[in-house]
């Protein structure tokens, strides 16, 4: 399978990695190679078979109680913020 | 010297009083600051806070009942985040990030006394197979090929952690194995490497990769350390949902645990065109050696088929990145890490950070996962994919139910050459196509250094076992490695070279 | 009754569904230990988890599990023993780890049905499709600086309970009471306070237009966000009268996503086509499947309340009362647990009476609830008694009615403070008869001549000379014996 210039434009857009021309090229010739690789995968029958869902074996979902028992940790929310403002993040301005 | 020692020799010694803590931890710090210059395994050292450490093991050391990891120094994969040490899976994007917690694993290990010397490199992400994406700089393999200087790849992508360990430059480490990034640096280094089960140690405090794949695991210089290393990482924790409520035993009872009647499995699918070479014959040799060596422990030695093999090292290609593209959209430059400078609108914002932010391989990574789950081809990649990989765990509970254990080279070959690193990226992931099936089947699997190939190089045999059966590999790598005699030493290591 | 809008080119109908926000009441996050309190300082009630920090994990919480598998017994709905949690990619500012965990292609509950009633008295059922359980999103703040929005993540990862009607719904007021119906009935779970203001339920509306029953569907337009039901209603007619035109224009209604702006009156869209989202569904690794036990289910059943429709029916056929009053009664919890306290082996009907007019009318008033109500079902069911007993007529009982929301004394009190408490001495009303027909021989000769309309006048002018004190029944007996 091969992969056009748009799809890999649409990718790079909704994966928000902005890649310039030349770059958008490369890789969409090495996804489209990593593409031709996986087609190996036509070749086997799957029909009827379940999704895998979950590694492990014997682990079922278990819930927790419902208390407050995390939060209230402002200062380490906010430790790593590259920009803040008072107990904010902030972003370029967003329209809405 | 104390850097020669194995854990288990270590916590005899301070408990027999014949060198403290702090001297065990002075030397390898010393090592450290000597060899991490050259062999680049550590992104961050905490040379202070270990030796600090290092004072309390020996105070507790000295009221006795000290837990097993007491003053044993090691080296914790950056994948960890720990409490106040900057964490940065070896990427730009979070090349400054302090977590203000600790990752269950490394709590348990600190817990268990162990003192850390810092973070050691890998594959950014731990995406890599070669150690050669970090934005910290790669890795040298700290063996060499006989006769030649070429630097060499440690593996990847725990291939800080490997290298650490072979140079003795900590006396064991953590890992994170995704596809092989485990077994694969420590067959590439000469050191034991245990992927557990999935679900056997708890993700949480680890970054994630991809979360159906990502397992913490020991790197080791023995099958011993690593249990004992095992014993204090594995275990329940609730706040991992997919983490097994499974007790967890004393893993170094199993070592040295007869193997009489064991009936232990050859896949048949295990070759690969690589070891038709004259590179590979080494590899079929050692696989050969490592059949016998069971058979005269008493082993039963039997053929099983693992027909989906050849499909499963796609079948990752395809969950992995879909995964990773998701995991690694956090990294956005708002709550934490690197953000880029003039940025004009939020997704402008978006868009150079994660551009400047991320790397090559990273980059690629995601980009292919987003397609795979993007609108029309989720079924014919993805959710294909999740069936193949149904079919690669049937696979393994066919084989489990004629045999205890499976045995198979970790790697088609030998550590390569830096500057032999392959353009196309297809024939770098090959690197993992023998790693890579336990990982999709959830299963626990181990490399045990076994021989030296023709240019001295080390090579790992890798024991793949039924779910949560750590012990049965454990068992059995402990009588191989004793049997293989495994006792050759890299040339760069604490206390040769620098 | 059938809602149509009279276009240029003929007669349209209108096609809604809606999708309907409802925040679960519980203590802490759907998948953190961070605490779900309203206000609060800007990103306190946040864990590292849904700052979406490197290395943190998801762990769901037990009480929004019950609380929506309670929902969707409540909406007479299928519980899915077996659901799953997916992640719902894409990037924004208040989402922090790029992807919403949702329920995509296995939610926890199935079809249900609920069943809204009409300002005409007509029933409709509305079709459920589906209620899934999900994680809301920070908050943005865009006044606070020329050149940055600000972000709040306090409700990030709040439990919501997503519930998809089918496009059952065919005009405004229709819309209006689905909404208010599953207002009532989440009220009555205790599974979401409904409060719209504060944002704990809002409605995602899907609007198309079709020119008869008979033709399929056209394309539909999302309006996003709309946080009140007269906005749901206001932005159905709107949003439909812009659709008409742009058929019977000839042009092609784009199936887009847009904003309700209740100032301007007008829908505006919010996202075309083109940057359309590719949420990339899948399941979220970090999450197994969700499992919950059928006998389980039977307990959480057996434990829910009366629910309103119950309720109401059990009202008109217990209490002897009219539907539409029932239905009054009913529409909180709290009114209805007040009535039947009123109504506890008194006079039901007439309990009713006082409740939806002059207790509603006192509320309504003072703009209190029933919650503070100054009287007390016990208090208004104390002046039913003395009603009952005849120490007050009907007319002494308003003054005592006012009196009582007023200084919150006891009818009781207040009868003998103000000595009010009715005259029953016939000895007194007949010499008040006497004087009455003294001082009006005139009107006593008219009556006399057939006026029997007098009759009231009389009345009127003995209960004023007694100060409105004596029994009506035993004055009226009296009056006719003289006349
Ligand atoms: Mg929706
Ligand atoms: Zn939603």
């Amino acid at each position: 399978m091969s992969l056009d210039l748009a799809t890999t434009r649409r990718i790079a857009k909704l994966a928000r990695i902005g890649l310039d021309d030349q770059e958008i090229e490369a890789v969409r010739a090495q996804l489209g190679g990593i593409l031709g690789w996986i087609e190996i995968l036509d070749e086997v029958d799957v029909e009827g078979v379940p999704p895998m869902i979950g590694t492990s074996t014997n682990a079922a979902l278990l819930p927790r109680e419902d208390a407050v028992t995390d939060g209230d940790c402002q200062d380490k929310v906010l430790s790593n913020a590259p920009d803040r403002e008072g107990p904010f993040f902030t972003v370029p301005k967003v329209v809405e | 010297m104390l850097t020669d020692l194995t854990i288990a020799q270590a916590a005899e010694g301070l408990r027999k009083k014949e060198f403290s803590a702090v001297e065990l931890t002075k030397a390898h710090t010393d090592a450290v600051e000597a060899l991490n210059g050259r062999v680049n395994a550590y992104i961050t050292v905490t040379p202070d806070k270990a030796l600090e450490a290092a004072k309390k093991a020996d105070s507790t050391l000295s009221a006795g009942e000290a837990p097993a990891l007491t003053g044993i120094p090691l080296g914790i994969k950056d994948l960890f985040c720990t409490n106040g040490v900057r964490t940065t899976a070896a990427s730009k994007i979070i090349g400054n990030f302090v977590p203000p917690y600790e990752s269950t694993v490394t709590a348990k290990l600190l817990e268990n006394g162990a003192i850390f010397l810092g973070k050691t490199n890998l594959d950014e992400f731990a995406m890599g197979s070669g150690n050669l994406t970090s934005a910290f700089g790669s890795v040298e393999n700290p063996w060499h090929r006989k006769d030649d200087a070429s630097v060499l790849v440690p593996g990847g992508s725990s291939g800080g952690s490997a290298a650490a360990v072979a140079a003795h430059m900590a006396m064991g480490a953590t890992g994170t194995d995704t596809g092989g990034s485990i077994r694969q640096p420590a067959a590439y280094c000469g050191i034991v490497g245990l992927k557990p089960t999935y679900g056997r140690c708890s993700r949480w405090g680890t970054i994630a990769f991809a979360s159906s794949l990502d397992q913490a695991g020991p790197m080791t210089r023995t099958v011993e350390d690593a249990a004992i290393m095992l014993t204090a990482m594995a275990g329940h924790d609730p706040k991992d949902s997919t983490c097994a409520d499974v007790a967890v035993p004393d893993y170094r009872a199993a070592c040295g645990r007869s193997l009489k009647g064991l009936r232990v499995g050859i896949p048949q699918e295990y070759d690969s065109p690589l070891m038709a070479t004259e590179k590979g014959n080494d590899i079929l040799a050692a696989w050969k050696k490592g059949a016998k060596i069971l058979e005269e422990a008493g082993c039963e030695i039997i053929d099983v088929f693992l027909p989906h093999t050849r499909y499963a090292l796609a079948t990752y290609y395809i969950i992995a990145p879909a995964e990773c593209s998701s995991n690694l959209a956090r990294y956005d430059g708002v709550r934490f890490g690197k953000r880029a400078e003039g940025a004009t609108s939020l997704d402008d914002l978006y868009e150079k950070t994660r551009h400047n932010g991320f790397g090559e391989e990273v980059r690629r990574r995601i980009l292919m996962g987003t397609y795979v789950l993007s609108a029309g081809y989720y079924d014919a990649y993805y959710l294909k994919a999740q069936k193949v990989r149904t079919l690669i765990q049937r696979d393994f509970t066919q084989a489990f139910q004629k045999v205890d254990v499976l045995l198979t080279p970790t790697a088609p070959t030998a550590a390569f050459a830096r500057d032999e690193k392959p353009e196309d990226p297809v024939q770098m992931y090959l690197n993992d196509i023998f790693t890579v099936p336990a990982s999709m089947a959830g299963q626990p699997a181990m490399s045990v250094p076994v021989a030296l190939d023709d240019k001295g190089l080390p090579l790992g045999l890798q024991l793949i076992g039924k779910h949560f059966d750590e012990e049965t590999i454990i068992a059995v790598g402990s009588a191989l490695e004793k049997a293989a005699g495994f006792t050759a030493r890299p040339d760069l290591r604490a206390g040769v070279s620098a | 009754m059938s809602y149509t809008i009279e276009g240029n080119t003929g007669t349209w109908e209108i096609v809604v569904g809606l999708e309907v926000h409802a925040q679960v009441i519980s203590k802490s996050k759907l998948f953190s230990g961070a605490s779900t309190l309203f206000g609060g300082e800007p990103n306190s009630h946040v864990s590292l988890i849904d700052a979406g920090f490197p290395g943190m994990l998801p762990v769901i919480n037990q009480a929004c599990v019950e609380q929506a598998v309670r929902t969707g017994l409540g909406l007479k709905a299928r519980i899915n023993l077996e659901s799953r949690f997916d992640r719902k990619n894409y990037f924004y500012a208040d989402l922090p780890t790029g992807y919403q965990i949702s329920q995509f292609e296995h939610p926890i509950i199935g079809t249900g049905v609920v069943q809204i009633e009409l300002s005409d008295g007509s029933t409709r059922d509305i079709g459920i499709t589906r209620l899934h359980l999900e994680q809301d999103a920070g908050k943005l703040m865009h006044d606070q600086d020329p050149k940055r929005s600000f972000v709040d993540l306090n409700r990030a990862g709040v439990a919501l309970m997503e519930i998809v009607s089918e496009p059952d719904i065919r005009s405004p007021e229709e819309a209006g009471a689905y909404v208010r119906k599953l207002r009532q009935i989440l009220r009555y779970l205790g599974t979401c306070d409904g409060n719209m203001e504060e944002g704990s339920m809002r409605a995602d509306v899907n609007v198309s237009v079709r020119k008869s029953a008979s033709e399929p569907f056209r394309t539909r337009c999302e309006i996003k966000n709309v946080n009140s039901i007269r906005f749901v209603m206001q932005a159905i007619e709107i949003e439909a009268a812009r659709q008409i035109e742009i058929w019977e224009s000839g042009g092609e209604v784009d199936q887009e996503t847009r904003l309700f702006d209740p100032h301007k009156g007008e829908t505006r869209s919010l996202r075309s086509k083109e940057d359309a989202h590719d949420y990339r569904y899948f399941p979220d690794p970090d999450l197994l499947p969700l499992v919950v036990e059928q006998a389980w289910v039977d307990e959480l059943e057996r434990g829910l309340p009366e629910l309103p429709d119950d309720k109401r029916d059990r009202f008109i056929k217990q209490y002897g009362i009219p539907r539409y009053d029932a239905s009054v009664l009913v529409a909180e919890q709290a009114i209805a647990d007040y009535y039947e306290e009123v109504a506890k082996g008194r006079d039901a009907r007439l309990a009713a009476n006082w409740v939806t007019g002059d207790l509603f009318g006192a509320l309504n008033r003072t703009g209190r609830s029933i919650q503070d109500s100054p009287i007390s079902a016990q208090a208004l069911g104390g002046m039913l008694d003395l009603m009952a007993d005849k120490t007050i007529n009907g007319k002494i009982a308003k003054e005592v009615f006012e009196d009582m929301l007023e200084t919150g004394d006891s009818a009781a009190d207040i009868v003998e403070r103000k000595g009010l408490k009715q005259v029953t001495d016939t000895g007194a009303i007949d010499a008040a008869v006497a004087d009455v027909l003294a001082r009006n021989a005139d009107k006593v000769e008219e009556y006399r001549g057939g006026k029997d309309r007098l009759f009231g006048f009389f009345v009127g002018q003995v209960m004023k000379a007694m100060a409105g004190k004596a029994n009506p029944a035993i004055v009226n007996e009296a009056l006719k014996k003289v006349l």
